[in-house]
């Protein structure tokens, strides 16, 4: 019994402590008319129940420690009254003509847009729910892994809107489809949901995008499921900018069918602690995925990018680059474990982890992890971890650029490298200005 | 050329750099004026390329006695950037390749950051891609190098091109120019050579550091100096680089020890 008489009860740690105050902010969602939905809502609660917070003595989050987020007392986000005050603008992407927005992780209908294009379904899912709801109890949490995963649970918990993509067979949508997720309020616990299912042969690009317009600590805790049917391809852009204070943990689970195309790039920019799990599974022969990712942080932010690509069929491609550019006392951390399953032959696969330490203080943690269980296979793998070349310094610098600009030129060009690969030119041309921004504050 | 009453550029005095610890240049006396284009020549390890370095303010050269005057300030006081800013120029030996930074980026921001400090104006991307445009044509570039990544990729002869094509666009009084003719086929000096000849101007002077006399079949030099073992040895004209061409280097050591011997 505590001497001060605080309400601590039996074994219960702070950690769950903090679970059962989350979950508490639930019996306020209403219950939805679909059993399969309430039923898999359960099932998630009930898991929460089970799970633990991780700590750094888990393996998976050893370099991550995730304590000052179980400290923070944190609300559901309530629904702002007015919606129309939220300018959206500076957020706009001119090439997506459909945007779907939602303000601390509730659909806000009256921002969002959405152009008719090739029979696809882009909506909110209640209303996505109604009429298309075999395809939604197929893949909605039955790829995310909520049952072994705290907060793929916790997201499932709350599961109440959430962006639904559908794309028929052979619809090739060439207008990207925009999710931007902002975060308002402060204390708030948010669960973004997205789902995205990619029938055969369609093609589709989606940008997930968080952002605040608020510089307080809150908690976005993100879900992301994706099914590309056969020889579907897909192209997957997301941008993590939240506040410096923020708190940010997303799951995003890909399923590629035969010889589909998966093809992502993720970059963080925001957050005091981001933690991005991406898990690919090749489900079929002949899959191909290219995983890009860009983590820029400072002061004391850390970034942690756990990828999983499991080569569990034949013939399949995977690429992956992963960059971290770490001023201040950040801390970034990258894992990326590459699985080949047995009987998983001619697997071709390369992963390249590089890494720029832009002070003494800045600190990287990267770790190639191969699990192959097939003889006939090519898997390169490869990490480095360095500061930016004095020749290069130099050189700018005899041509006349003073110390800092010539360092912030050549990191902004170690990061244009992930960027550069992102297929929508507006969004791309707005994150260069912004790392050329934050690496002249970062340096 | 050599012109009478012009003023004074570069003056060089004792001038003794190491790199690691280790001497290199052990006493350089030097002196450039307007209008002059002076030649280094001298054999591998000789210092003519860490003199290059050490008057552009390489930081791995320390300099341990002598003095540099460049225009009546003293060079060395001065960071890399503020004596490009001033007028001086290096073109590298081997140019730094730069993935991630379109070459037109690099040159505008290069021109501009030398505008500013001549109080002249900026230009935006638009306006300077027509001038760089312009400026490639004197170096038969294509303007798809605009495009590329600095140096990234680029053959030899291709970075060579582009460091004469900063010293067009900066408009350097004192040019030094390492080794540029190293790896060029003979069109390729040829076109490169004729792009520095038409920069040179009575107000500005080049020092050209070359192996070999190749180039200055093209660039005629007004002195010709020959640098070995971290001195400047001998200095002559033009003619000096022919005699270099026949009989090599060992004959001006020889008669600069012997030189030293009688002395």
């Amino acid at each position: 019994m505590s001497a001060q008489g605080s309400p601590v009860r039996g074994a219960t740690t702070p950690a769950a402590g903090y679970l059962e105050s989350l979950l508490a902010g639930r019996p306020r969602l209403p219950a939805s008319s679909m059993a399969w939905l309430n039923e898999l809502r359960a099932e998630a609660v009930d898991r929460v129940g089970a799970l633990t917070v991780p700590t750094i003595r888990d393996e998976e989050w050893r370099f991550t420690d995730i304590s000052p987020l179980t400290k923070l007392s944190l609300q559901p986000a309530t629904a702002p009254v007015r919606h129309e005050s939220i300018d959206v603008g500076r957020f706009a992407l001119d090439e997506a003509t459909t945007r779907i927005v939602f303000v601390d992780g509730v659909h806000a209908p009256e921002l969002s847009r959405v152009a008719p294009d090739h029979g696809v379904v882009v909506a909110n899912l209640p209303a996505a729910a109604m009429a298309h709801t075999a395809t939604i109890e197929r893949h909605l949490g039955c790829h995310a892994a909520f049952r072994s995963d705290v907060f793929a649970a916790l997201n499932t918990a709350f599961l109440q809107d959430g962006a639904i993509i559908i794309v028929p067979r052979g619809a090739i949508v060439a207008a990207p489809v925009h999710l931007l997720f902002i975060a308002t309020q402060a204390d708030a616990a948010s669960y973004p949901r997205c789902l995205l299912v990619a029938e055969t042969g369609s093609k589709v690009t989606v940008i997930e995008d968080f952002v605040a317009l608020q510089h307080d600590a809150y908690f976005t805790n993100a879900v992301t499921e994706m099914s590309l049917a056969d020889d579907a391809c897909v192209e997957h852009i997301r941008v993590q900018r939240d506040s410096g204070q923020a708190f940010h943990i997303a799951n995003c689970t890909v399923s590629l069918g035969r010889a589909s195309r998966y093809h992502s790039v993720s970059v963080a920019l925001g957050a005091r602690i981001s933690r991005y799990n991406l898990n690919v599974l090749q489900t079929a022969d002949g899959a191909q995925c290219t995983i890009d990712g860009l983590a820029l942080i400072g002061e004391r932010q850390l970034a942690d990018t756990h990828t999983s690509i499991d080569h569990a069929q034949p013939h399949g491609v995977s690429r992956q680059l992963h960059k971290c550019i770490v001023g201040g006392a950040a801390h970034g951390v990258f894992n990326g474990k590459i699985i080949v399953r047995p009987g998983a032959q001619h697997i071709d696969s390369s992963q390249s982890s590089r890494n720029l330490l832009l002070t003494a203080q800045a600190h990287v943690d990267t770790k190639p992890q191969l699990e192959i269980f097939a003889d006939d296979v090519k898997c390169a793998h490869g990490a480095t971890v360095g500061q930016l070349d004095s020749d290069a310094v130099f050189y700018l610098a005899s041509r006349g650029l003073s110390d800092a600009a010539a360092r912030n030129l050549l990191t902004y060009a170690f990061g244009a490298e992930v960027i550069d690969r992102i297929p929508v030119a507006v969004l791309r041309q707005q994150l260069e200005a912004i790392v050329l921004e934050q690496t002249a504050s970062r340096s | 050329m050599i012109l009478q009453d012009s003023k004074t550029l570069l003056e060089v005095r004792g001038l003794r750099a190491t790199v690691n610890g280790t001497e290199i240049l052990k006493g350089i006396d030097f002196t450039v004026k307007a209008g002059e284009v002076h030649a280094i020549m001298g054999p591998n390890g000789s210092g003519k390329s860490t003199f290059a370095k050490v008057l552009a303010g390489h930081p791995a050269y320390v300099v341990t006695s002598g003095e540099v005057v460049y225009e009546g300030r003293d060079l060395l006081e001065l960071k890399p950037e503020e004596r490009a800013r001033a007028g001086v120029f290096l073109a590298f030996q081997y140019p730094i390749e730069i993935p991630g930074v379109a070459n037109s980026q690099f040159l505008r921001l290069t021109y501009n950051s030398v505008q500013r400090e001549r109080g002249n104006d900026e230009l935006d991307p638009l306006e300077f891609d027509d001038f760089v445009r312009e400026k490639m044509k004197l170096l038969e570039m294509n303007p798809e190098f605009l495009d590329r990544s600095v140096n990234e990729g680029f053959s030899g002869g291709e970075k060579k091109r582009n460091e004469i094509l900063q010293m067009a666009l900066l408009e350097p009084r004192l040019a030094v120019l390492d080794e540029t003719d190293s790896g060029l086929d003979i069109d390729a000096l040829r076109v490169i050579a004729g792009g520095i000849n038409q920069l040179s101007t009575k107000d500005n002077a080049t020092i050209l550091v070359t192996h070999y006399q190749r180039l200055l079949d093209y660039i005629v030099p007004d002195y010709v100096h020959v640098m070995d073992g971290g001195r400047i040895i001998k200095t002559g004209g033009k003619d000096l680089a022919v005699e270099l061409e026949t009989r090599g280097y060992d004959w001006v050591g020889e008669e600069f020890a012997a030189a030293r011997v009688t002395a």
